[in-house]
């Protein structure tokens, strides 16, 4: 055990989410102190949250962890215990060396000051020294690739420049230990390749890492073991392909009206996700070959600008060969200016390897996410006439999935 | 914290030039004994043990207190007009106000020096510590994103806040000195003590600024108290009259309870020669070093929830 890196033992946190939990006037605070010492217990208690609970693993030097779960399985916890910016209720977490986390992309960022004075600042939060930063600066922005706007205050950066820059310093961290948490979701496809780069380059150089994502794909590709989190508590921890694919068994049908019933978050709610033939009746059974459709009903509540959605297919080994956005297709706008019910077809032309697949959805706009989970898990069988060796083949079809707008 | 006995080598990549060592390194290359990359790092649930404030750990992060300050000193001026001379003009504006009202109205009495070079350096240090004071109560909540998303010694976010200020603060004083060689008025041998009031009025702001600070995360109240605070505070401070006005015995131990008092007669002291500050002013002394103290404790023992909390 000599070259242990991370031991987390009977990790709990709990929040309070009651009586006396969230007073931020004096006055409030007051009036649950004067409320009998034993009535406010009585209150209190039952509306603890544990966000984690008897959470215990350990890593060595070089290991690479994935973590995945649902939202609000306690996955932003952990890290922030790890990171050391709360503290456990119970047990404790280890961590030899540094730690820094890329899911503090950007922070400390102030938009006023220009590129160069927010990449030193920047390195200084995530615990770099400035000389530290010195020597790596033209790294940084060689990797950032807007040297050309480096003494330009960042508000006059595009979005997607000052992540670039962000994402840059952070990679650029020189740490025993490194938390990356779905940070690779963004930028353009180029940016996300150098990123993924940079993972592997982590790896590579033998730092430990902990990956967060809902991208099962990249975890299968990055982590050799993985752990599962599940309200809270660890439900599987063990190689990834089996995690994986235990996760993404959790998705089945039964499951999936009570999952949809917890997405009402905001504004806009998924009602139903169905596969459908090319008209809109009801598919019972889907072969190889077959052409498929799927229908996504939600509705909004309130007015919504600049809704999108995404729909992808992913396999259990997290290839994901549908891959499709709402806003990618140029004039299909959805009319969300009024509440009520919305439709969304998305035909899906050619054929798939026979296995097992699921439908995620993301619904949000550009700053917020309204749903984003895996919602429906279906299977591909094989064509009759199938061979053995035809029932794996399938193609990536990203961009071929056509959209269709339906009054409900 | 678990020591290893020996620490395992460096991990280097090869696409990457290994950085420069930097603090925590012995020359001989043998990780220091509390390097941060071989030292164990513990997040454990709290105890009812007192945990005293980590003094090596926030000498280790001490850049980023300087970072901070420094970002909030370049952006106080940016894109303003007059740039730093606002450092000059707002003690200024002040004290054209002040000399009309009380020096020329009101007469008060300024141990029989003029009464603008009288007021002048009190009116800086007050200044001071009155900004830097609302900036320390502010920092955590307004850097809510570093709190909640990156570790550091919390402690230093009130420390970054009372540098800024200090540069304001010499710059007016030099325009003290300005005033004071147009009115003929010497500094005695006590100039020599002049950076020991900078150094206590830097406490003052320190102590409030901690337990303003760690409030004001658990209560917003204190964002709107605080106005009416400083203005009571400014006219308890002997600022525009002189502390001479109040008469020996319980009412003037009272009055030095005011950590200001001493600062600001042993400004007067140091700068104008007036006369040396009272025995009374010790009490001052003793409320400042008891308010960084408290305020220490208070911070510590509610930092570890500022994450949870703010």
């Amino acid at each position: 055990m000599a070259d242990l890196a991370v031991d987390v033992s009977d990790l709990g946190k709990r929040y309070r989410v009651g009586i006396g939990a969230d007073y931020t006037t004096l006055r409030e605070h007051m009036s649950t102190v004067f409320r009998s010492r034993r009535a406010a217990r009585d209150d209190g208690e039952p509306r603890d949250l544990w966000a984690l609970q008897d959470v215990s693993f350990s890593m060595v030097q070089g290991d690479v962890l994935g973590i995945i779960g649902r939202n609000g399985a306690g996955k932003s916890t952990l890290l922030k215990i790890l990171a050391r910016i709360t503290e456990p209720t119970t047990g404790s977490a280890r961590i030899h060396g540094r730690l820094a986390s890329l899911l503090e992309v950007g922070t400390g960022f102030h938009e006023d000051l220009t590129g160069r004075e927010n990449v030193f600042l920047n390195g200084v939060v995530l615990g770099m020294s400035r000389r530290e930063v010195q020597v790596r600066f033209d790294e940084i922005v060689e990797f950032s690739g807007v040297s050309r706007f480096l003494d330009m205050p960042i508000k006059r950066y595009s979005s997607g420049m000052k992540l670039r820059l962000a994402f840059a310093v952070a990679a650029h961290l020189d740490t025993e230990v490194v938390v990356v948490d779905e940070v690779l979701a963004v930028g353009d496809s180029e940016f996300q390749r150098r990123c993924l780069g940079k993972m592997s380059d982590l790896q590579r150089s033998g730092r430990t890492v902990l990956f967060v994502s809902h991208d099962l794909g990249t975890v299968a590709q990055l982590c050799p073991r993985t752990i599962w989190l599940a309200a809270g508590k660890i439900h599987a921890d063990g190689p990834t392909e089996e995690v994986i694919g235990a996760y993404q068994q959790s998705f089945g049908a039964p499951e999936i009206a009570a999952r949809l019933g917890r997405a009402g978050g905001g504004p806009v709610r998924l009602d139903s996700v169905r596969l459908v033939t090319s008209d809109g009746a009801g598919l019972e059974q889907l072969r190889r070959g077959d052409p498929f459709t799927i229908e996504l009903c939600f509705t909004n509540d309130e007015t919504v600008i600049g809704l999108d959605v995404g729909i992808y297919l992913e396999d259990s080994r997290g290839v994901r060969p549908l891959d499709e956005g709402l806003s990618e297709v140029v004039g299909l706008d959805i009319d969300l200016s009024a509440p009520g019910p919305h439709k969304l077809l998305l035909d899906v032309p050619a054929p798939l390897a026979a296995k097992e697949y699921v439908v995620g959805v993301w619904l949000g706009t550009s700053t917020e996410d309204f749903f984003d989970e895996p919602a429906l898990r279906f299977e591909i069988k094989p064509a009759l006439e199938d061979s053995r060796d035809a029932i794996g083949k399938s193609r990536v079809l990203h961009g071929t999935g056509r959209w269709r707008v339906m009054s409900p | 914290m678990q020591g290893k006995p020996s620490a395992p080598p460096e991990p280097v990549s090869p696409a990457e030039p290994e950085p420069e060592p930097v603090g925590g390194r012995t020359p001989g290359g043998e990780p220091a004994r509390d390097d941060p990359r071989t030292a164990w790092v513990v997040n454990r649930a709290p105890t009812a043990r007192w945990q005293g404030v980590d003094l090596a750990e926030a000498w280790r992060y001490r850049e980023l207190a300087y970072m901070l300050a420094l970002r909030t000193f370049k952006l106080r001026y940016r894109q303003t007009f007059f740039g730093i001379a606002w450092a000059l003009l707002q003690p200024l504006v002040a004290l054209a106000i002040f000399a009309v009202i009380f020096g020329r109205f009101a007469k008060l009495p300024a141990d029989g020096i003029p009464y603008a070079v009288f007021v002048f350096p009190a009116l800086c240090i007050w200044t001071y510590v009155s900004t830097a004071v609302s900036a320390a109560a502010l920092e955590l909540v307004s850097h809510q994103e570093l709190v909640t998303k990156v570790y550091f010694p919390r402690v230093l976010a009130p420390v970054s806040a009372l540098l800024p200020g200090v540069v304001d603060l010499v710059i007016s004083l030099s325009l003290a000195g300005v005033l004071m060689a147009a009115t003929g008025v010497a500094p005695g041998p006590a100039i020599l003590l002049l950076p020991m009031w900078i150094l206590l009025s830097c406490l003052v702001a320190f102590g409030s600024g901690l337990w303003l600070a760690a409030l004001n995360v658990r209560y917003r109240d204190v964002r709107h108290a605080l106005p009416f605070l400083l203005q009571t505070w400014f006219f308890v401070s002997p600022v525009v009259y002189s502390s001479s006005l109040i008469e020996d015995g319980w009412l003037r131990a009272l009055f030095s309870l005011n950590p200001m008092a001493a600062i600001i007669d042993g400004l007067r002291w140091s700068l104008l020669d007036a006369p040396a500050p009272p025995v009374y002013d010790l009490i001052s002394g003793a409320v400042t070093i008891l308010l960084v103290v408290t305020g220490l404790v208070y911070f510590r023992s509610s930092e570890r929830k500022f994450a949870d909390v703010i």
